[in-house]
């Protein structure tokens, strides 16, 4: 599974670094950085909870 | 994951309520494999939209003025199989019947999510004068917009956040803008005085005039709004007044049911009312949140959201119940600037751990006894999740302190180019 991020988007609210801190950090320009492309077998729960948590719909998942 | 079990539970659900706590219920439910009938009531007439760019893009010069939809009617309705009755106000709850009276119809339920949210606080007096609006729904918006689009000349009342907004959407179009507080110094209660100061600097550094420790006495004009008169008998022109002073939790239809309501639908850490099957989420909730053992109502989005879940799965699944339990989060964006908090305000003292409150950049702790309970950052993105993290594992306040020597410095907040 890869995280596909929608730059457009995403506004660096940081949901998702608040729910997979180990796969998503957000910058000093509020840029969201992806620490790991390839979902990590052992943060799938969280990183899906991250997707569909996002505010702004900027997170999806492709297998 | 559990496999599916059979256990008797509610056989139909009902969300009053069809902003983003009740959307989140609908989706938890049948994420459970909750497969008994699901009606979502909302009040407005739109599908469930997102709130936030209401003060935010939806006011930018030039940005887009449809909301964003959280969910299409097919998704709703075909994928989720939910019934929609929309633009149909809640107006009465019979929990020994398990009724809840909508837009004129009668919505039997055995699990009911109530998430109603919050209606902002007018001005008393007010009502029939054109120009003048609070900032809370879609219809809210536009108008603010309009008014905005076309130069008018702009009296925020209150300091917070969402005015402070409205104030960054209208400096955005070069229009004059003030805002009158009525206390001395500006979301006092949200970040405390120091700091509620420190972020006020960027109204003044952006051209925003504000009138602190002024009540508003009336506004001016007939028919549309001509001024404001403030208790110092100072009069500010304008053309467009938004008015954000608070909101307060909607609970009036509730009125009769016998559900404990105090500032809010009082629950306990489950999220469950007090009557069978009765859930609450969102901002109309007042709980028990355990992180800090204390009742708290926030109205932040993501509260909304996760609250919505979590009642929702309560309430189909009451044997799996869990508790609800956060670090409030919310923010705001101000003339360019990203402001941030997570937890909860404390009066025990903060500290400056990166930057400056006068300038673009800073990150401020704050203490309850030897707890971390509070993050405050502008312009500071990086970091306040990692404290925010700090704060849900209960860490002390020297540990975040540490925590701060020993993460790497910040560049300066990079200036607009």
């Amino acid at each position: 599974m890869r995280i596909i991020l929608d730059r457009a988007k995403c506004t660096g609210i940081g949901i998702c670094e608040a729910l997979a801190p180990t796969v998503f950090e957000v910058d000093d320009n509020g840029e969201l950085v992806v620490l790991s492309a390839e979902v990590p077998e052992d943060a799938r729960n969280e990183v899906a909870e991250a997707v569909e948590g996002c505010p702004t719909m900027a997170l999806r998942l492709r297998s | 994951m559990s496999t599916a079990t059979v256990r008797t539970g509610p056989g139909s659900l009902v969300v009053v309520g069809a902003s983003l706590a009740g959307l989140r219920a609908v989706e938890a439910a049948r994420k459970t494999g909750f497969a008994g009938r699901i009606t979502l009531i909302g009040d407005e007439p739109h599908l469930p939209y997102d709130r936030p760019p209401l003060s935010k893009e939806l006011l930018a010069p030039g940005g887009p003025t449809d909301p964003v939809t959280l969910r299409s009617r097919a998704e709703l309705v075909d994928e989720l199989g939910v019934e929609l009755l929309l633009g149909a106000p809640a107006t009465g709850l019979d929990p020994d019947a398990g009724v809840v009276h909508a837009g004129g119809e009668d919505v039997a339920y055995d699990a009911l999510v109530v998430a109603t949210g919050a209606a902002a606080r007018g001005l008393p007096g007010t009502e029939g004068l054109a120009g003048v609006h609070v900032l809370r729904t879609l219809d809210d918006a536009r108008a603010v917009r309009r008014a905005l689009d076309e130069g008018a000349r702009t009296v925020v009342v209150g300091a917070g956040f969402i005015g402070s907004e409205v104030a960054s959407a209208a400096r955005k179009r070069g229009s004059p803008v003030t805002i009158v507080e009525a206390l001395p110094a500006p979301l006092v209660r949200s970040v405390g005085s120091d700091l509620g100061a420190a972020l006020a600097l960027l109204h003044t550094r952006n051209g925003t005039a504000l009138r602190c420790g002024q009540a508003v006495a009336a506004l001016e004009g007939t028919g549309r709004v001509e001024g404001v008169r403030l208790a110092d008998d100072t009069v500010i022109e304008a053309d467009l007044v938004v008015v954000g002073i608070g909101a307060v939790p909607r609970t009036d239809w509730l009125a009769g049911s016998g559900l404990p309501v105090d500032d809010g639908v009082v629950c306990d850490e489950f999220l469950r009312a007090g009557a069978p099957g009765v859930y609450a989420a969102g901002d109309v909730v007042r709980w028990h949140n355990p992180l800090f053992d204390r009742s708290m109502r926030v109205e932040h989005w993501s509260s909304a959201a996760e609250q919505g879940a979590r009642a929702a799965r309560n309430a189909v699944s009451p044997a799996d119940a869990q508790p609800y339990a956060t670090v409030p989060y919310f923010w705001s964006d101000w003339y360019g600037s990203r402001v941030q908090f997570a937890g909860v305000a404390t009066h025990d003292g903060y500290e400056i751990v990166s930057g400056d409150p006068a300038g673009d950049h800073f990150v401020a702790l704050y203490r309850e006894g030897d707890r971390l309970t509070g993050v405050l950052t502008l312009n500071g993105q990086r970091h306040v999740m990692k404290y925010r993290r700090l704060i849900a594992q209960r860490a002390r306040f020297d540990e975040a302190i540490a925590f701060a020597r020993t993460s790497a410095p910040t560049r300066p907040a990079s200036t607009a180019s």
